[in-house]
């Protein structure tokens, strides 16, 4: 197999061209930020940026003018509030008009999962009775072939480039992940290429220790990148907690939009990479996001020769 | 937390006697899907109290979470560690969710109407928003596949609304047109716990009507939060007011362990 590891700045402009659809994913956790400020420090523009919660990330994403439009499920700071700076694309154009397109979250989950299967649709209990088919055309309600049942319908949904986090991950890209599991699997066999972003890079012996926990194989990876603390202020879990105090002071900092062009400048373009973010952070924060430790029971796979 | 009121020797918030209210709510239920701050405050009351087998579900993938600390989004690490199991979002909602397994979910919402419809998407007009709320999450389908939908807001004049300006998660929708047709499962909402009162919609029509006014509240300050003339049940009660017991448990609750 092919070694895949190469760094962010490179894995960023080998995968992410303008004008293709992104979708940086993790619910809370795993968010991988690293890679969504490098997308803004080389420029990108005019990209469909798409996230069940765009979440900071992407807050901080079309505050920098590279989306176009955005796909998602919950527009919010998650346990905070608005995201400001999405609520000014939308309601005021700012820095530029953004179109949106919205779901429920099984509706996303859905799309991602008619996606990564080849399947024309996907079919769930949802929307019935409610107003976003009104304003969304691709949520359709149909009779069921079966009987007189009624389901909602949603189409496939295959970004052009994925960008995920995990713990850790082989030269391969087979990747070890827990916690908050989301629709990182899901959404990594829907899109065309895949950047897997991970906290450790470690022997294929590992991987192939606890195969269980492999939930994305090297097949459908196309870069492998190592990033430490490349979720911050989001988290990983048993590596570093979510930064709380960050989403809270986000929320303060956000409602003003040259406040968070100052904020991009000292913490994006004038920083070279994500390693100069990190250093940035300082040990202090590191500290404060330090967990402890709970680890879980050993099981045995048994050998079987 | 302005006016407070006395509980034997202690006093209590407007807050903290909803939060209490909606933990009596989940007496003998095993299943709840919740979300954060006073939802979860009041599941994990509930748990110590009057529902010692409930199990947390959140949408985050999480079933019967025992978080060590009050966790600030649904997605906290603290819900992951010695939780009983932790899925991906599509057996969450796939599963557990649609599979009927969720007895009770709590949700609330920016606007409600009288037939308990939610509405978390937009104040205005849907093109040109007024104010662009979060959107659906999970809700929409939680609103359709839970066993029973208990709501969770402040009472307030422009969020108990006569017309929504979207309608985001089904309550028991609008005149003539019930819920009770193909494709929703769930029987919707059955209670709205307020700051104020408590409101069921235990009549023909499925509309919100105030059962239980809580120790202090007139029927007028109801009406004056309400964007119609509210339906009142033929038997109106008093809510009890939170225990000393109660409170202790709480207060301890918000300010850390779980």
């Amino acid at each position: 197999m092919e070694d895949k590891r190469v760094s962010l700045k490179e894995a960023i402009a080998a995968y992410v061209h303008d004008d293709l659809s992104v979708a940086i994913e993790g619910f809370t956790a795993f968010i991988c930020f690293a890679a969504g400020q490098e997308i803004i420090r080389q420029r990108r523009r005019n990209l469909t940026l798409i996230r069940m919660t765009p979440d900071v990330i992407y807050d901080q994403m079309v505050a920098a003018g590279v989306a176009r439009k955005l796909i998602f499920s919950y527009l919010g700071n998650p346990g905070v509030g608005p995201l400001h700076c999405l609520r000014r694309a939308i309601e005021k154009g700012i820095p530029r008009p953004l179109e949106i397109e919205e779901y429920s979250h099984y509706g996303m989950v859905g799309r991602y999962l008619a996606g990564a299967s080849h399947l024309p649709f996907f079919p769930l209990r949802s929307y019935i009775g409610s107003d976003m088919p009104r304003v969304n055309e691709q949520i359709k309600l149909v009779q069921s072939p079966y009987g007189d049942d009624v389901v909602a319908v949603v189409p496939p949904l295959n970004p052009d480039v994925a960008i995920l986090h995990a713990q850790r991950a082989d030269r391969f890209g087979n990747t070890h992940l827990w916690g908050l599991l989301g629709v990182q699997k899901e959404v990594a066999f829907a899109a065309n290429k895949v950047i897997m972003v991970v906290e450790e890079i470690v022997d294929e012996s590992v991987i192939h220790s606890d195969p269980n926990r492999t939930l994305i194989p090297g097949l459908i990876v196309d870069a492998v990148v190592y990033v430490p603390y490349g979720a911050h202020p989001s988290y990983v879990q048993g590596y570093y907690d979510r930064d709380n105090l960050f989403y809270l002071e986000w929320d303060e900092l956000s409602r003003d939009h040259e406040r968070v062009q100052a904020w991009l400048n000292e913490w994006v373009y004038d920083l070279e990479d994500h390693a100069a973010y990190v250093r940035k952070l300082g040990n202090e924060t590191r500290e404060r996001i330090r967990p402890g430790t709970a680890p879980a029971a050993r099981i045995d796979y048994g050998a079987y020769r | 937390m302005t006016e407070l009121h006395p509980s034997n020797t202690e006093v209590y918030s407007p807050l903290e006697i909803m939060v209490v209210a909606a933990a009596r709510a989940l007496a003998g239920v095993r299943t709840v899907f919740v979300g954060v701050g006073s939802p979860n405050l009041a599941c994990n009351l509930a748990r110590l109290t009057v529902a010692p087998n409930l199990e947390l579900i959140y949408e985050s993938g999480v079933y019967g979470a025992q978080p060590a600390r009050q966790p600030l989004s649904i997605g906290d690490p603290t819900l992951v560690t010695g939780a009983t199991s932790v899925v991906s979002m599509a057996d969450l909602f796939g599963l557990y969710l649609q599979g009927g397994l969720v007895e009770v979910a709590l949700l609330g919402g920016a606007q409600i109407d009288r037939y308990g419809n939610l509405n978390t998407t937009i104040i205005g007009n849907y093109v040109d928003p007024k104010v662009r709320l979060p959107g659906s999450g999970g809700a929409c389908e939680i609103a359709i596949n839970a066993q029973r939908v208990y709501i969770i807001m402040h009472l307030k004049k422009r969020a108990f609304v006569e017309k929504l300006d979207f309608i985001t998660s089904p309550g028991h929708l609008r005149e003539n047109t019930s819920r009770q047709k193909p494709g929703i499962p769930g029987k919707g909402p059955q209670l709205v716990i307020t700051d104020k009162a408590l409101f069921d919609f235990a009549n023909a029509e499925q509309e919100m009507q105030l059962v239980s006014l809580y120790p202090g509240v007139t029927r007028e300050a109801i009406s004056e939060k309400m964007g119609w003339k509210v339906r009142v049940a033929t038997t109106l009660i008093e809510t009890h007011a939170p225990t000393i017991e109660e409170l202790a448990i709480m207060r301890k609750l918000s300010s850390g362990g779980s």
